[in-house]
């Protein structure tokens, strides 16, 4: 091809340069992503690709249901809670199972930390870097790095003391002669767009961030027993809730709930006097970089989470809502649902999996991972060393997931975008309300921007929203409820031969489904359909282009060797493929490669 | 058992960390939590030391690392070294080089959970890394290569001489262990883990 129109409306031409970036990493389990610029290196074609295998029923499949969950939580390395909540709700569903309300108001607490915590240092652990040029946070002046903050928040850790302190540490480190966690970064790229002070303060709130990370996971040792990777059960929760002055070992008492109630005083504060003001300030100065928007001005989908209703998933419960929109038309919500065999369906023409009837597209349900690497005629390298994929043919281990046959983008920006045209007041009032500040149009929130103040407007929401849910349980349990379990249909004995269900629900990064399948009191089938799935998707049999590719288009690169711009983009996201590559070496090796053929 | 209990104390100093990392769904890559699950079935420690599987949660496990004196890492190692090999890095030999670039949160391994933490000035006063260079890593659902795996021992051993000097008392577990006495969950404990691995899929293993 040189240039052609996809189903979706995007315009791709692969005749200009080729650039690739690459993670280096040894095994399984990344993202890659290839683009063609033209001569003004804007990006004009580009390739997503995740190169790690997956499928759930080859660890699962003939174990115990009950089990499965302790499994989906080693299949990612962040989002392992929201996993096991998603099989024990698929489980649940299966086996017809209802959990107390004490349970669902633990679940919801333990997801709503997960979002808190998991926006904030993904906004200030990864994608801040994006915006802000640590190396110049050195030459700020700390007395206009306080007058900065004073005048954008009311936040006490303000002084220019204060500030000169963190600059005088920060000095030290990079003098010490390695960077740590900013290396190996594109530091003074004419992309970075903030004054000094704007970065000294940025850098400032990195670190705090991180002091503030130690509070907020005590939430999910309270509830989960264990951290970093929490205990969760089948038919409710695995903790016991004893309120008296005589509670028994190891239950939650009111010392810990009232911990748990400060920690979230602690979450809305920080939320709204660092991430908020900051996210306001550092989007102020990059108001023209107004790119990224791909398929969020169209095509969003959303299942929903925190029910509100035990053991109802539906928009009568959900708290954050469900629902699909189809060519950017906001009045029109779809209900999205998981059982319908017409709705969500996987293709893989353009994976490297095999089918039996090829372009069809078959419901997790009916799913089937049978692996099937080829490289395609035009690519270039060799099967262990690819240099460049060719995406007429299958080239990535990620399926095509569809909603009706359309690529869908999922994540803060397209719940917010549904939660919006369903006319949910709180998100409509933060919406409307950031946007009368920055002085934007509605417009602007297609766009890598727009997601990533999605991420932050959806990270106080959800510090807010841990305050009436904890409330809610405290009422239930004074009223005499402590409940945390039912375990009425815990033996298989008690379960029907051949079921199945879903569990659905939201990760931070977006949409997550989980399907079963129990035949004989074991598992038969087991498929997750995870939301970067949907948002790095390759090509469908039409040959729409999934989120990723679609939000690179179009989008100017100041160097094609300093892909600074594809990794916004891409960061905006919240990528999120297993994480397998942590494999300790001697010498830093380079997290991201660029070739540029 | 008390270093295994459920108190709500992240926050708390704790004097020894011992920390597996790794995925135990990828062969040697679950080396660290494997070889951290076998020292606490052999072993009782006292109330400051706790022992834990830290999976692959990268920047995750940073509040735990600033909160303790001693840390010892078990965990698959990259050194270029023969497969199966077993190695003891201390101190500023540990690698804490992390970088920027890195595209997802999930590529924050556990060296930048290190140079993070040296950037916060809370670090260990102590820290060994005890690796073993993996054999395998590409078989999703496989356990431990027979190389790997007969290091578990030895490197367990190698752990409790660190821990020793680092005065940390170490006692022999009763042989009778009481089932909730685990690390991680049930289902996952490598014998659960290999002897429920569905029939017929190691075929799928190096077809990349």
């Amino acid at each position: 091809m040189t240039e052609v129109v996809t189903p979706n409306g995007f315009t791709l031409d692969d005749a200009g340069q080729r650039v690739v970036v690459d993670p280096i990493c040894r095994i399984e389990g990344h993202l890659r992503i290839e683009v063609n610029v033209d001569d003004d290196n804007i990006i004009r074609n580009a390739v997503s690709t995740g190169n790690m295998w997956r499928g759930l029923e080859v660890i699962l499949k003939g174990r115990d249901p009950r089990d499965a969950w302790a499994f989906t939580e080693r299949i990612c390395g962040v989002c392992t809670g929201v996993h096991a909540l998603l099989s024990c709700r698929a489980v649940e569903d299966a086996l017809d199972i209802d959990i107390p309300a004490n349970a669902n108001s633990i679940r919801n607490l333990m997801m709503l930390a997960q979002f808190t915590q998991d926006h904030l240092v993904h906004f200030y652990h990864l994608h801040a870097l994006d915006w802000v040029d640590v190396v110049s946070a050195l030459d700020a002046d700390p007395r206009a790095t306080s007058e900065l903050q004073q005048s954008i928040s009311s936040w006490p850790k303000s002084s220019p003391g204060y500030f000169r302190d963190v600059q005088n540490k920060l000095k030290r480190f990079v003098e010490s002669g390695q960077l740590g966690p900013f290396a190996n970064a594109y530091w003074g790229s004419p992309a970075y767009k903030l004054p000094a002070e704007a970065n000294l303060m940025a850098v400032t709130h990195y670190l705090e961030a991180l002091d503030f990370q130690k509070e907020i996971v005590k939430i999910h040792t309270i509830f989960g027993g264990r951290n970093p990777h929490p205990n969760w059960l089948v038919g409710g929760m695995p903790c016991s809730i004893n309120v008296n002055e005589t509670g028994g070992v190891g239950a939650i008492n009111m010392a810990w709930l009232n911990q748990v109630s400060d920690i979230i005083n602690a979450s809305i504060t920080f939320v709204d006097q660092v991430y908020i003001p900051d996210l306001k300030a550092i989007a102020s100065f990059y108001k023209d970089w107004n790119y990224g928007g791909g398929l969020s001005s169209t095509n969003v989908m959303a299942y929903g989470e925190f029910p509100a209703i035990a053991n109802n998933y539906t928009n009568e419960s959900w708290m954050m809502p469900n629902g699909a929109i189809l060519n950017g038309d906001l009045g029109t919500v779809y209900d999205v649902d998981p059982r319908d065999p017409e709705q969500i369906q996987e293709f893989v023409t353009h994976s490297w999996y095999s089918y039996p009837n090829p372009d069809e597209g078959l419901h997790p349900w009916a799913g089937v991972t049978e692996p099937k690497f080829e490289l395609g005629p035009n690519a270039l390298g060799t099967k262990t060393n690819i240099e460049a994929l060719d995406e007429q043919a299958k080239y990535s281990w990620l399926k095509a997931p569809r909603w009706r046959g359309n690529a869908m983008e999922v994540g803060p920006l397209a719940r917010y975008l549904v939660a919006y045209a369903r006319g949910n007041e709180e998100i409509k009032a933060q919406v409307d309300g950031l946007l009368t500040d920055l002085d934007l149009p509605i417009t602007a929130l297609f766009s890598t921007l727009g997601r990533t103040a999605a991420r932050g407007l959806e990270c106080s929401w959800s510090a807010h929203k841990m305050r009436g849910v904890f409330d809610d349980m405290m009422a239930n349990i004074k009223a005499g409820d402590v409940a945390t379990a039912n375990m009425d249909k815990w033996e298989p004995h008690t379960w029907p031969t051949d079921t199945k269900g879903v569990g659905i629900g939201e990760a931070p990064r977006g949409a997550l489904g989980h399907w079963v399948h129990i035949l004989d009191t074991k598992l038969e089938n087991y498929q997750a359909v995870v939301p970067t799935t949907w948002n790095a998707s390759p090509r469908d049999p039409q040959g729409n282009i999934g989120a990723y590719e679609a939000a690179l288009l179009g989008t100017p690169m100041a160097d094609p060797s300093q892909p600074l711009e594809i990794l916004r983009t891409i960061h905006s996201f919240d990528p999120c493929l297993a994480c397998a590559s942590h494999v300790m070496s001697p010498d830093g090796q380079e997290l991201a490669v660029v070739k540029i053929r | 058992m008390s270093h295994t209990d459920n108190q709500p104390d992240v926050a708390r100093e704790w004097d020894t960390l011992v920390l597996g990392i790794g995925n135990v769904l990828w062969a040697d890559e679950g080396f660290g939590v494997r070889a951290v699950e076998h020292l606490n079935a052999r072993y009782l420690f006292p109330d400051d030391t706790r022992l834990m599987d830290g999976g692959t949660q990268g920047i995750f496990l940073l509040p735990w690392v600033r909160s303790t004196k001693h840390l010892l890492i078990f965990d698959a190692i990259d050194f270029g070294l023969p497969p199966a090999t077993l190695r003891a890095i201390r101190g500023d030999d540990v690698p804490r080089y992390m970088g920027a670039k890195k595209v997802s949160m999930h590529q924050a391994g556990f060296q930048e959970v290190l140079s993070s933490a040296q950037l916060t000035g809370e670090f260990p006063q102590e820290l060994v890394l005890i690796g073993v260079q993996p054999a395998l890593l590409d078989d999703y659902g496989g356990s431990l290569t027979g190389g790997v795996r007969e290091q578990i021992e030895p490197a367990v051993e190698l752990a409790c001489e660190v821990l020793s000097d680092w005065g940390v008392d170490i006692r022999p577990k009763p042989a009778q262990t009481a089932s909730d006495d685990r690390i991680g969950p049930g289902a996952l404990n490598i014998g659960a883990y290999e002897s429920g691995r569905p029939a017929g899929v190691e075929k799928l293993q190096g077809q990349r």
